[in-house]
């Protein structure tokens, strides 16, 4: 599925990334956790093609093929989808009329017909309803004046109707009460799948008793220094992140 | 001095020029160096309507009626089409529009040009009743190499209503101006524009609204879209005399610039001379926003795409205050056509 090999990445000419490789096969969810600054949001963005970070190393596959070569409409097309840690807002754009227009792009990439809009409409009532997102929300221009939580519920709605290979969750417990985390992550749960894979980044270990990972990676000095179970982030959340930078560094 | 005189005289000093304060980004004088011979009548057949209006009155060539009057209390809606029908040619018209106390008309005005590189004035004094509403929506369909100046002066009674959305493509110059005389008296002004250019297009919508009068309220909401080496501009001057109090004026402008040689130039301007009012404008000249195109691009839609749906977002503000509903239907396949023509 996903794979990732000595993934070297600058930001304005400073190295984040310094050989980074991970492995996540199809249908498994992954935890990347670690300390401010370690390159996180950095891997989340070289993932989906953002401009700015610069690839000096390394190769990153899906399904085998090479997924820095394609642009960020290109990867979405193939799956993959990023839960953004801070939504943009899109002025002027119904949130209906983005998703529609999002899954059709889609859709016409792939060679496959447009959804017709009654079966869209069908669509996105009851997979907003799953989300505790009010349908009159959709009509509003997407992100704009949304909280927090909403705007993160929206991001988990995208990922429900787009139905991505590989979704990133990019701190997508920050910001969200206790409820509003429970929604978040059931929504998540309810697309596991076993041709979907997950990397759930996070800094917290809060996020992982709702969503229970396959394996955690501990990303630090811009590399994994150390992988496991689940219990390894229990492990992290009692003893902080302090040995893995000292190793880093 | 005006591009009026300048066709009925036929003498090129009467040009309006940079030298002109008001004319400084819309040079006539440095453009036009030998007169164009006048229009000549013409009769023949006219493409469909743009807007669809129980009435249609056609101006070719600058020849057409030269007053329309709607009675007291009656509601009307009119298609005002101006049309160039000969190439090369220059022509001027005169239009006195009357709408009567409490009356109400939609005009639906637009500038067609069915060969290229007229040279053409309209000149429209509109004048309402009071407690008379207008709504005015003019589409420019003008050729490349057109030159264009459309100039409404506007009055209007106690409690009028004027509501005004300039939808313009431009030409080799185009210039649509409006200058409306507020009697404040509760009476309102909307004065709205939507240009989108590209190629070598010129557009520049000036207004003036001077508000004479206690409790007058205007609202206006301009916004661009310039690619290529195209330049748009606009020129808002919003006055307040002296006893205008209670005022309430706000004024916006704001263009995408999507190329490097293309330019706005933006000149908002707010007179004030009278205590206790309330005015506000803003003005911004930018690019489209490289993070929500980066966040569509993340869903998959392709960047063409995505231009064209937030560029279609940011002239969809004005085009949603268009309280005709057919002609808010016209005014926003205008712009999705426009925009999505050239990537």
């Amino acid at each position: 599925m996903l794979s990732i090999k000595d993934l070297c990445v600058s930001v304005d000419g400073k190295p984040i990334l310094n050989g980074l490789s991970l492995e996540l096969p199809a249908g498994e969810v992954h935890a990347v956790m670690g300390p401010n600054g370690a390159g996180k949001s950095t891997l989340s963005y070289v993932l989906t093609g953002r401009a700015g970070y610069e690839v000096t190393g390394g190769q990153v596959t899906l399904d085998g093929q090479d997924l820095l070569a394609l642009s960020p409409s290109e990867r979405a097309v193939r799956g993959v989808f990023l839960s953004f840690q801070y939504p943009m807002e899109i002025p002027g754009v119904p949130a209906l009329t983005f998703l529609r227009t999002a899954l059709n792009a889609q859709r016409k990439a792939r060679g496959e017909a447009e959804i017709a809009a009654p079966a869209f409409l069908k669509l996105v009532r009851e997979k907003a309803a799953a989300l505790k997102i009010d349908f009159e929300m959709l009509r509003r221009a997407l992100n704009v004046g949304f909280s927090g939580g909403e705007k993160k519920r929206m991001e988990i709605l995208q990922m429900a109707i787009l139905a991505p290979r590989l979704a990133i969750l990019d701190e997508t417990d920050s910001g969200l009460d206790i409820d509003a985390l429970r929604i978040v992550a059931e929504g998540v749960n309810a697309l596991r799948a076993p041709d979907r894979s997950m990397l759930v980044i996070t800094h917290y270990q809060r996020l992982l008793d709702y969503i229970r990972p396959d394996r955690v990676h501990v990303l630090a000095g811009g590399r994994i220094a150390a992988s496991g179970g689940p219990e390894l982030a229990h492990a992290l959340e009692r003893e902080g992140y302090d040995r893995y930078a000292e190793a880093a560094a | 001095m005006s591009l009026a005189r300048a066709i009925a005289t036929g003498d090129l000093a009467e040009l309006p020029s940079r030298r002109d304060e008001d004319w400084r980004w819309t040079d006539l004088r440095g453009l036009i160096r030998a007169m164009p011979p006048a229009s000549p009548a013409s009769e023949g057949p006219t493409p469909p309507a743009v807007f669809a209006a129980e009435t249609q009155l056609r101006v070719i060539n600058g020849r057409g009626p030269d007053e329309v009057t709607v009675g007291a209390g009656e509601t009307r809606t009119l298609a005002l089409r101006f049309i160039a029908a000969s190439s090369g040619t220059a022509h001027v018209s005169a239009i006195r529009i009357v709408v009567g106390e409490g009356a109400r008309l939609t005009l639906l005005e637009t500038y067609e040009a069915l060969a290229g590189g007229c040279l053409a004035e309209a000149d429209l004094d509109i004048a309402l009743g009071a407690g008379a509403a207008l709504e005015r929506v003019v589409l420019t369909a003008d050729a490349e190499d057109g030159v264009l100046v459309s100039t409404a002066v506007v009055t209007m009674g106690p409690g009028a209503r004027f509501a005004q959305t300039a939808l313009s493509c431009g030409g080799r110059r185009q210039r649509l101006e409006t200058r409306v005389s507020h009697p404040g008296a509760g009476a309102g002004v909307r004065l709205d524009g939507v240009y989108l250019l590209a190629a070598r297009r010129h557009a520049d919508i000036t207004t003036v609204v001077t508000h004479a009068g206690l409790d007058g309220a205007t609202d206006q909401l301009v916004k661009g879209v310039v690619q290529d080496q195209a330049r748009g501009v606009f020129q808002g001057r919003i006055v307040v005399r002296e006893g205008a109090d209670r005022t309430d004026a706000r004024m916006g402008h704001h263009a995408l610039v999507l190329s490097d040689r293309a330019e706005v130039d933006a000149k908002p301007e707010l007179e004030i001379f009278a205590d206790d009012v309330a005015c506000a404008h803003g003005n911004t000249v930018g690019a489209l926003d490289e993070e929500a195109l980066f966040y569509a691009a993340q869903r998959g839609i392709p960047e063409p795409q995505a231009r064209a749906l937030l560029t279609e977002a940011f002239v969809g503000e004005v085009i949603d205050r268009i309280e005709d509903e057919g002609a808010r239907e016209v005014a926003r396949a205008w712009a999705a056509g426009r925009l999505r023509a050239t990537p």
